[in-house]
């Protein structure tokens, strides 16, 4: 089964990456949350890298590989954007967002509730968030 | 992302069909920003066929909610698929928002 996909960075393409990972775990036989909540974690970190780390650019790429380590499955998406700055994250205050009516800033907050590990690094000006969950 | 609107008095039903993710959720924002829809004190959204959401679609609902709340404009939604409703769910925004089983129970929650 193929497990992998490159894909341009234009916000259109989101739509292509949440159906290779629908399709993909389809053989798994997760329930509909949980299906639906992996697809999001996945779908959230393309969007920060098609939109920010590569500020929309359709002449870049990234890639997303999926993986079954024992009773989980695995995510690794690079590109060669401007990389994330993790140990600048803060958690965010909803209410506080509602309050001065911001829009954007809880994607990751998303990743890491739906996700058992996430983590980003980078060398040599390639990317790579890796996320991990488990499924049994 | 496809988003009709049914008028009824005072009443909106926005019914919303599709997916709102970083890309279509757009559409949504410009809906919900229209000066016209200030003119209403009840905003049900029928999410029966909304299948996805992700942050850029709630990050829409979370910024107009304050607006709302202060013009005493009530947003409810309702009709909303489980897998949906968990996404509103692990932000907490289902304790910051209306959300009921069905248009029964909107109407008589806006009516209150």
């Amino acid at each position: 089964m193929n497990n992998s996909i490159k894909v341009s960075c234009t916000k259109k393409n989101l739509k292509l990456i949440r159906d290779f990972v629908t399709d993909y775990l389809e053989q798994l036989a997760l329930s509909d949350v949980l299906m639906n909540q992996i697809v999001l974690a996945v779908d959230e970190i393309c969007a920060n890298l098609i939109i920010h780390a590569n500020n929309e650019d359709p002449s870049k790429y990234i890639y997303l590989t999926i993986t079954e380590p024992k009773n989980a499955v695995q995510f690794e998406i690079t590109d060669n954007g401007v990389a994330f700055q993790s140990t600048n994250y803060k958690e965010p205050d909803i209410l506080e967002h509602v309050r001065i009516g911001k829009k954007g800033g809880v994607g990751i907050a998303l990743v890491k509730r739906i996700m058992d590990k996430v983590e980003f690094s980078s060398k040599d000006g390639s990317n790579a968030c890796l996320l991990y969950k488990k499924i049994k | 992302m496809k988003i009709t609107q049914d008028i009824k008095d005072s009443t909106i039903i926005m019914t919303l069909d599709g997916e709102l993710d970083a890309s279509s959720s757009v559409i949504l924002d410009e809906e919900l920003s229209d000066p016209e829809i200030m003119k209403y004190s009840k905003i049900l959204v029928d999410c029966r066929n909304l299948n996805y959401i992700s942050s850029a679609g709630l990050g829409v609902f979370i910024s107009h909610l304050q607006r709302f709340e202060d013009a005493q404009i009530k947003l409810i939604f309702f009709n909303m698929q489980d897998k949906v409703r968990n996404v509103f769910e692990i932000l907490g925004l289902d304790l910051l928002m209306t959300i009921v089983t069905n248009y029964e129970e909107a109407i008589t929650i806006a009516d209150e």
